[in-house]
């Protein structure tokens, strides 16, 4: 990149900033409850300031190791905290492209009598800002993974709370997919009921999970037996007919575990096995 | 040489195993078991193994094995107190126990045992009157 390009681009600087984030509002104009307009320039002016340095630091042959880094620390902080803020990916991207826009127009603007200047320069500093969009783009997918992994860890905690129906019945309605590290979740927290409560009976209900497959059987078993070395029964309910279908299709055998529809008729069958009754009061009886 | 006490109670024989079983011990508990069963007469085998925190797979095929050669002998086995993480180690050891009758502690065991063995078919030698097996 020669110098008297960057030059031009410093000089030009203020322009490029009104173009740009001209351009930014024109596309996001209804998101300006996200972040305000004073915030949004300040993080374009730093931006192209960096930009600015690392191009001059390069062209004067020094490492940009350092200068490049700043870049995309600022780059980072702003795709992170837009990502946080729940930004579309293409609104991000608008945000980098527009840049390159705005900066390739200014260099059009400047030196459009010479063409074949204007093209390589453009070339390059277009290849720049491709890197830098790669980058922002990573990193924003990155931080939307770690709010997905954090609201993951944040299901798993809360959703498997043991209710204690009656004395001696133990329910776990589970929501949510089973996978192993939730079963094992799920397992610790029921024995550990089971235990403390000394209940006979154990009713695990799957109906709000959505799916059932040969490894989330294997987990179910595994929770059974384990409940049943502890010397508890435990029933399974809210076999949803599709989840029934796919059970039997997939050739797995549930016929040692006690199965139920419904967490109705399972509480019916834990009654009948603990030899508990329950009746309708008549108004004759009681008065 | 340290040995796990067989008591007697009726037609039961009650087990409680209150230390941490190495290999020899279990195997020892297994065959004097096995021969108190058969001396006396016994209907069923009640094993407490609520003081019980470590298992291995070893410990696992023990327990299966009193339960089956219980059942040769036409005694039935209960197995009570399992620990939350001693239930969660034998499953994923593969070893769910599927031929032992579980419960939740003595008293509940004792109940299951009771129901299962007819009043009247008491069995046992009810002449015989020391606790633990005189070896």
């Amino acid at each position: 990149m020669a110098l008297d390009t960057i030059a031009l681009l410093q000089k030009k600087k203020q322009t490029i900033l009104e173009t740009w984030i001209k351009h930014q509002l024109a596309n996001d104009a209804l998101r300006d409850e996200l972040i305000s307009n004073e915030d949004g320039r300040a993080q374009s002016e730093e931006l192209l300031n960096a930009f600015l340095d690392k191009l001059r630091t390069e062209a004067r042959g020094g490492s940009a190791a350092d200068d490049s880094d700043h870049v995309q620390d600022i780059l980072e902080t702003v795709t992170i905290s837009r990502a946080r803020k729940g930004y579309s990916p293409r609104e991000t991207g608008v945000f980098i492209f527009s840049f390159k826009e705005a900066i390739l127009k200014a260099l059009s603007d400047e030196i459009k009598n010479e063409p074949v200047i204007l093209f390589e320069e453009s070339q390059k500093i277009s290849n720049k800002i491709d890197v830098l969009a790669i980058e922002s783009f990573e990193t924003f997918i990155k931080s939307r993974e770690e709010v997905i992994l954090r609201q993951t860890d944040e299901i798993a905690e809360i959703s498997t709370p043991v209710i204690r129906v009656w004395e001696g019945i133990l329910a776990l309605p589970i929501i949510g997919t089973l996978d192993s590290s939730r079963t094992q979740v799920v397992m610790e927290s029921l024995l550990s009921q089971i235990v403390e409560t000394g209940s006979e009976i154990a009713i695990l209900d799957i109906s709000g999970v959505p799916a059932v497959d040969s490894l989330v059987a294997q987990h179910l078993m595994k929770t059974v037996s384990a409940t049943r070395l502890m010397g508890a029964e435990c029933i399974i309910s809210g076999v949803r007919p599709e989840i029934a279908q796919t059970i039997v299709h997939l050739g797995i055998d549930l016929s040692g575990i006690i199965t139920k529809s419904s967490l109705a008729s399972a509480l019916k069958y834990a009654f009948s096995a603990l030899r508990l009754e329950v009746k309708k009061i008549s108004k004759d009886v009681k008065a | 040489m340290e040995k796990i006490p067989i008591l007697k109670m009726g037609p039961f024989l009650l087990v409680t195993i209150q230390v941490d079983l190495y290999d020899r011990l279990a195997l020892n508990l297994e065959s004097d078991l096995i021969r108190m069963v058969n001396k006396m007469g016994s209907r069923g085998v009640l094993i407490d193994i609520s003081a019980v925190n470590i298992v291995d797979s070893f410990m696992g095929r023990i327990l299966g094995n009193i339960a089956s050669m219980s059942k040769i002998l036409d005694a039935q086995t209960v197995v009570v107190g399992m620990q939350p993480a001693v239930a969660i180690t034998l499953v994923e050891l593969g070893l769910p126990l599927n031929g032992v009758r579980t419960a939740l502690n003595v008293e509940k065991g004792m109940q299951l045992l009771q129901s299962m063995i007819p009043p009247d078919d008491g069995g046992g030698d009810e002449n015989t009157e020391d606790d633990t097996i005189a070896d």
